[in-house]
């Protein structure tokens, strides 16, 4: 048994819910019992989604179980064929069904209906919501697909010189961060450099068009949790070549540029600059001067985590502190470029560990999900969501990408937004305790919202001691550094078993740690 | 939790004619009480022995998001605990020791049976026996079921009640009291406390009770008044330790509220012209806050799909006092006996619906597009792509709604769509 309080993925049928609630005229049957239905809020809910998703369930109470549940399958099976006539059925359990062993799979087989009928097997006592759809996502495309299939040793014939080529756009989902307008940025930017795009699935995607991705050059792997598995499976066995950079920021946009070029076989001399580019330039301007080292904590899915810490890095001059993942399936990843940028990978589906670990490296902003938005706001800790798992306000009304030269411009606003601009924080410095430039002010662009930083406990076994001069000349440190500047003064008197912290420890300290 | 086998009162009256449906359910299991109940009951913790299916509703249902570390988690089965590698029993002493570790606070801990718990036989009262023992003095440990296959959505409430009536004490015979049963917010509490004061009626206890140090005691003078139309388990068990139920409509509106606390009044013979008196400045408030919300509401047409028992209660209200015209009213369970004072006013021609077939009720819907569609948040969106106006049914269940001064609210919960729908130039 796990305790869990809160958990940033549902269980795996959610996941094969959400690829099925992305395609167009597939339809899932799950034997699940009543309550169930709770996930189609979701959907309708948190995405705004206009119509319920394809998912019929088979409610199952407790009179059922001395029944016969399978009967009660076979009848929700039957009715669901003839009401929603869809070109493709998937059959599920979820977690209760699944100790049933009703094998509503084979069940739905023995049924000989017209259309391809898949059964999932959604293990949901030991995977979660991404497994799930990268399983079902994988498991739809490989039904569909097998039959083209060519004989082993035959290669793949060129793409016709009179042809454009094209790519396939695999992994945006229902449900998924930004999804929605990153399909279109990388529209637009493999446009930008002449290559059309083929099928774009599961989001959108009939079954009638996944047959279609044979036809393109080429896979984009846009989001490896719900993509890799199938974009492996095309590149063995349809000799299909896979793009696996993820255009997230600017460095990660010019790469995956150039990668897809060479995947399409064509010769880019350069990559052109486009126009709606905005963030390099806002990134090298005097104002972001005061972004340098800021102290930020990254946590998400895998995909975001990972080109999350290179932009801040790279691309904002900010000082990478940590950064972690619940993407277990992908920890691999988020392990090398924690070692890339030399801090601790922090690999866990745990909130309370991500909340203890932010409290304890006391960043300047925090990356992460709703819920590292929580934890931020608790700590009094500027934030910006990064990843899934999505909330309402994850689907903004305007066009708001991740992806692409505009994804970058809208990261920039995103992320930098939270923290206090440049010039007011230089203003703050000058004037400090000054009646209106005051800790307890809030950022003017944040209105009249108060947020206290919460008081960390400080640690009890310390019996190091301030002298009041000494309290009295922290108190002249910019609130915004002033706990970092405790703690190292703290921790630099007892390295050197110093016993009560003076105005002269203080500054011996600073410059110790002076930058 | 089934009806079959109770005694059913010999005037109960068994119109209307009811159908009776059965199908998809479109309703939240029991587990979905716990976001209220542990608001409520503020020194307990509650621990649902399930799947990450369990924890990921609980999320979704508590608002999508939490904001303090809450007092509820989800103990979530793993395959080892399935396969018995692991020992179930084991395992949840060894979470348990981890939450009264953490939260060191709390007095009960309910362990909280679900789906996959029920069908792997895991046994959830042997083990808060076990757990009692182990943390007596400290901690309550107490085990209910609010899974979906043996509860809908509101019905997690009276599992949960009815597990508590072991921890009522006896009250001695000869000794009179009011019991009000059924979750209300505080506010609303408050409220009823202050006329059943007036009134001259005392004492007056809550299940469930704010602490659990504050749990009432029961006896054969204890006189029953139900808050809420879903608790029949509970009822039947208080009424087999002596207490006896005040049979009245539910505190739902004006007319809901007066009789509801007549009952209460008649049984401790307080006089009607003090009745009158003490009612009166809350009714007439109630009466000019209503009267607006009937102008907006009055021959519109309404559809309940069955969500938490509270839909006949509240559609007698909204045909009775807001001239609403009651298209179908569906409820996903009919007590007929805890529901006979409510049938009894609803008005005769109504089509009235027990259980679901979600499809077919949504093609019922759409034949007869009414006003106003009070349907649960799965279906909220897609009826409103359709053209029709909605009103969330789980917001019946978590604002305060009943008394004479919530009168006016719960009209205007549902007049706000229509009113909303009207400015709308988009």
């Amino acid at each position: 048994m796990q305790l869990t309080l809160w958990s940033y993925e549902g269980p795996p049928h959610v996941g094969a819910m959400r690829v099925v609630a992305s395609l167009r005229r597939a339809h899932l049957v799950l034997h699940a019992p009543q309550g169930d239905t709770y996930a189609d809020l979701l959907f309708t809910m948190i995405e705004r989604r206009p119509t319920r998703p394809p998912v019929s369930y088979t409610s199952f109470q407790a009179r059922d179980l001395g029944g016969d549940t399978a009967a009660l399958f076979l009848s929700t099976l039957q009715a669901t064929y003839e009401r929603f006539q869809p070109e493709l059925f998937l059959i599920g359990e979820s977690c209760t069904a699944e100790l049933l062993q009703d094998q509503p799979g084979a069940l739905a087989k023995g049924m000989d209906l017209p259309i391809p009928v898949l059964s999932l097997e959604l293990p949901a006592y030991t995977r979660k919501e991404n497994w799930g759809a990268s399983e079902t996502f994988y498991q739809v495309v490989r039904a569909l697909l097998k039959d083209q299939v060519p004989p082993p040793g035959s290669t793949r014939p060129g793409r016709p010189a009179d042809r454009p080529p094209t790519a396939n756009l695999l992994g945006p989902t229902a449900l998924g961060f930004r999804c929605r307008d990153d399909v279109i940025e990388v529209e637009r930017l493999l446009d930008s450099i002449g290559i059309g795009v083929n099928v774009v699935a599961p989001l959108g995607a009939a079954p009638a068009d996944i047959r279609r991705i044979p036809e393109a050059d080429f896979n984009v792997c846009l989001y490896p949790e719900i993509a890799d598995q199938t974009c492996e499976w095309l590149k063995r066995n349809l000799h299909q070549p896979v793009v696996k950079t993820v255009p997230i920021g600017i460095g990660a946009t010019r790469e995956f540029l150039k990668d897809c070029a060479a995947a399409a076989g064509l010769d880019l001399k350069a990559i052109p600059e486009p126009s709606w580019s905005r963030m390099p330039w806002y990134s090298r301007s005097v104002d972001s001067t005061y972004l340098t080292g800021k102290r930020v904590f990254v946590f998400g899915d895998a995909t975001h985590a990972v080109a999350a810490s290179r932009i801040v890095v790279e691309e904002l001059g900010f000082k990478l502190v940590g950064l972690g993942t619940y993407s277990r399936e992908f920890a691999r990843e988020v392990r090398e470029a924690a070692r890339r940028y030399a801090v601790e990978p922090l690999i866990t589906d745990d909130y309370l560990e991500v909340e203890s670990k932010v409290a304890e490296l006391q960043p300047e902003l925090v990356l992460g999900t709703q819920m590292e938005r929580h934890i931020a706001k608790r700590l009094g800790i500027p934030c910006a969501v990064i990843s899934a798992p999505v909330h309402i306000q994850d689907f903004p009304a305007r066009y708001a990408p991740q992806m692409g030269f505009e994804g970058a411009n809208v990261l920039f606003d995103t992320w930098v937004h939270p923290l206090m601009m440049g010039l007011e924080e230089h203003l703050i410095t000058m004037f400090r305790e000054d009646f209106e430039f005051h800790e307890d002010a809030p950022p003017s662009h944040l209105g009249s919202i108060q947020t206290r930083p919460v008081q960390m406990p400080t640690t009890p076994e310390t019996s190091i001691v301030w002298t009041a001069d000494a309290e009295q000349e922290l108190k002249k440190i910019p609130f915004f550094v002033r706990g970092k500047a405790r703690r190292n003064t703290e921790r630099f008197a007892e390295e050197r078993g110093i016993k009560t912290i003076t105005v002269e420890t203080l500054y011996d300290a600073k410059a110790h740690f002076g930058r | 939790m089934s009806a079959a086998g109770l005694p059913l009162a010999v005037e109960v009256n068994l119109r209307p004619e009811i159908n009776r449906e059965r199908g998809q359910r479109q309703v939240f299991c029991g587990l979905a009480g716990i976001v209220w109940l542990h608001r409520k009951i503020q020194d307990a913790f509650f621990l649902v022995i399930g799947s990450r299916t369990c924890a990921h509703l609980l999320q979704s249902a508590a608002g999508v998001m939490i904001f303090a570390e809450p007092r509820f988690a989800t103990a979530i089965l793993q395959e080892r605990d399935l396969a018995g590698l692991a020992d179930c029993n084991q395992e949840l002493d060894r979470v348990v020791a981890e939450i009264i570790q953490r939260r060191p606070t709390i007095k009960t801990l309910f362990l909280v049976g679900s789906c996959p718990s029920e069908v792997i036989k895991l046994d959830l009262h042997k083990a808060a026996e076990r757990l009692s023992g182990r943390y007596r003095n400290q901690v309550r440990v107490i085990a209910y079921s609010a899974s979906g296959l043996e509860t809908t959505f509101t019905q997690g409430e009276d599992s949960c009640l009815h597990s508590l009536l072991p921890e009522l004490s006896q009250r001695p015979d000869g000794e009179r009291s009011l019991l009000i049963i059924g979750t209300l917010p505080d506010v609303v509490e408050d409220q009823f406390k202050r006329l059943f004061s007036e009134l001259g009626i005392d004492p007056v206890e809550f299940l469930p009770p704010r602490r659990l140090a504050e749990a009432p005691a029961v006896g054969r003078g204890t006189r029953m008044l139900l808050a809420q139309p879903f608790l029949s388990e509970t009822v039947r068990a208080l009424e087999k330790r002596g207490a006896t139920l005040l049979s009245a409509p539910y505190p739902l509106g004006i007319e809901g509220t007066r009789a509801w606390l007549e009952a209460a009044a008649q049984a401790w013979g307080v006089p009607r012209a003090r009745f009158e008196a003490v009612i009166a400045p809350a009714v007439e408030r109630a009466a000019k806050g209503l009267s607006h919300q009937r102008a907006l509401l009055e021959g519109k047409r309404i559809w309940f799909l069955p969500d938490s028992q509270l839909e006949i209660p509240i559609a007698r209200f909204l045909a009775r006092e807001c001239g609403v015209q009651l298209l179908e009213v569906a409820t996903p369970f009919l007590d007929r006996q805890l529901m006979a004072e409510e049938l009894a006013l609803l008005p005769p021609q109504v089509s009235l619906t027990e259980g679901q077939d979600v499809e077919q009720q949504l093609a019922r819907v759409r034949a007869a597009r009414p006003d106003l569609t009070v349907c649960g948040l799965g279906l909220a969106n897609p009826l409103e792509a359709e053209g029709l106006r909605t009103k969330w049914s789980i917001e019946l269940v978590f604002t305060p709604i009943h008394g004479f001064d919530q009168a006016a609210d719960l009209a205007e919960l549902f007049a706000r769509p229509l009113v909303r729908a009207g400015l709308l130039r988009v």
